[in-house]
């Protein structure tokens, strides 16, 4: 189970990461001091889970819940139990953890997530990417762009970004290979290395460690050659 | 007056002494910060800015075992959500006992 934490306080950042911490499969990917930021990161990278705290200046967790169209669980962290009554109005918010939050209660919550998670249908939340028929739709700056899968050419890793380079243009995408490689077709598309995937109907030519698509030599892994060689047409 | 403790941050290390430390450094860094951003509210009688930060600023008592001190905070924290202040001086020994006892650990 993946998670994020929002909190003004980084005390509180902390409490609640070294809880995760202490909790088997939960994986904090990244904390926040302002629910902007965290809106911003939603809105490219699915996550199964918020800590939420509920009092933070300008932007409340209640207006962050608001704001998101298919949030992940949440569950709120907060100081005080005037907003739980409010909190529950929202199919989104699991549970409500009251400060400082016990190694015990904590553990609960987590149940009562995946009780959750585990009674509803599988979500598809919006994320970076979003196949249909044969095109990809890429999130970028909150527009879609529609690509046909027939235009590109590779799929490059570039640490928390990807970059789709296809016969028109370039594109940067908050997203990871292995999120945009359920989304493509496996008789096209083919990962040749940890960091590239090809369109494998776009190669000029193979060399023993690396493939050429236009003028882009693009390397191929030991581990990947064999499934690359399998699915080449040799004479 | 009751003393501040670490009791909570150690039942919450579990034995961790990075946690610990660590937590202790974020403490000491944040503290500061909040208070000078809680007197520079007051002084200025943004009330409603001043509960904010002492809302924030009682999770802190509470981490530090300060039970009474909690109380205090949620009174006055009501108090300045009305426009009043009178709980300000009481409010100001906590946070005293607080910057003396960061000091010392």
């Amino acid at each position: 189970m993946t998670c994020i934490i929002i909190d003004d306080e980084a005390a509180a950042r902390a409490i609640v990461g070294q809880l995760c911490t202490k909790t088997p499969d939960l994986d904090v990917i990244e904390e926040f001091s302002n629910a902007i930021e965290a809106i911003k990161f939603l809105n490219q990278q699915n996550i199964d889970l918020v800590f939420l705290d509920i009092h933070m200046p300008g932007f409340s967790g209640i207006d962050f819940v608001q704001t998101l169209k298919n949030p992940p669980k949440v569950v709120l962290t907060t100081s005080d139990t005037n907003f739980a009554i409010e909190a529950y109005e929202y199919e989104a918010i699991v549970d409500y953890l009251l400060k400082p939050i016990t190694p015990e209660r904590f553990a609960k919550s987590i149940q009562k997530v995946k009780n959750s998670l585990a009674s509803q249908p599988a979500l598809k939340p919006d994320s970076g990417t979003s196949g249909i028929g044969d095109e990809l739709y890429i999130n970028i700056d909150r527009r879609l762009i529609k690509l046909k899968f027939d235009d590109i050419l590779y799929i490059e890793a570039k640490g928390d970004y990807i970059d789709v380079k296809t016969t028109k243009e370039d594109y940067r995408v908050h997203n990871t290979l292995k999120k945009i490689k359920e989304k493509l077709p496996a008789e096209l598309f083919l990962q040749i290395h940890r960091s590239y995937i090809i369109n494998f109907t776009k190669i000029i030519d193979i060399e023993d460690n690396s493939v050429l698509i236009e003028k882009n030599v693009i390397p191929i892994s030991r581990s990947n050659r064999p499934e690359l060689m399998r699915r080449l047409n040799l004479l | 007056m009751e003393h501040p403790n670490l009791t909570y941050i150690k039942q919450l290390a579990g034995g961790d002494k990075t946690f610990e430390d660590k937590f202790i450094t974020i403490l000491k860094d944040e503290f500061p910060l909040e208070k000078e951003e809680y007197y520079n509210a007051l002084h200025s009688e943004r009330f409603k800015d001043t509960a904010m930060i002492v809302h924030k600023l009682k999770h802190k008592l509470n981490i530090l075992g300060l039970e009474k001190g909690y109380g205090t905070a949620v009174q006055y924290e009501e108090e300045l959500l009305a426009g009043k202040s009178s709980l300000s001086g009481a409010f100001e020994e906590i946070l005293q006992t607080i910057d003396a006892y960061l000091k010392t650990i």
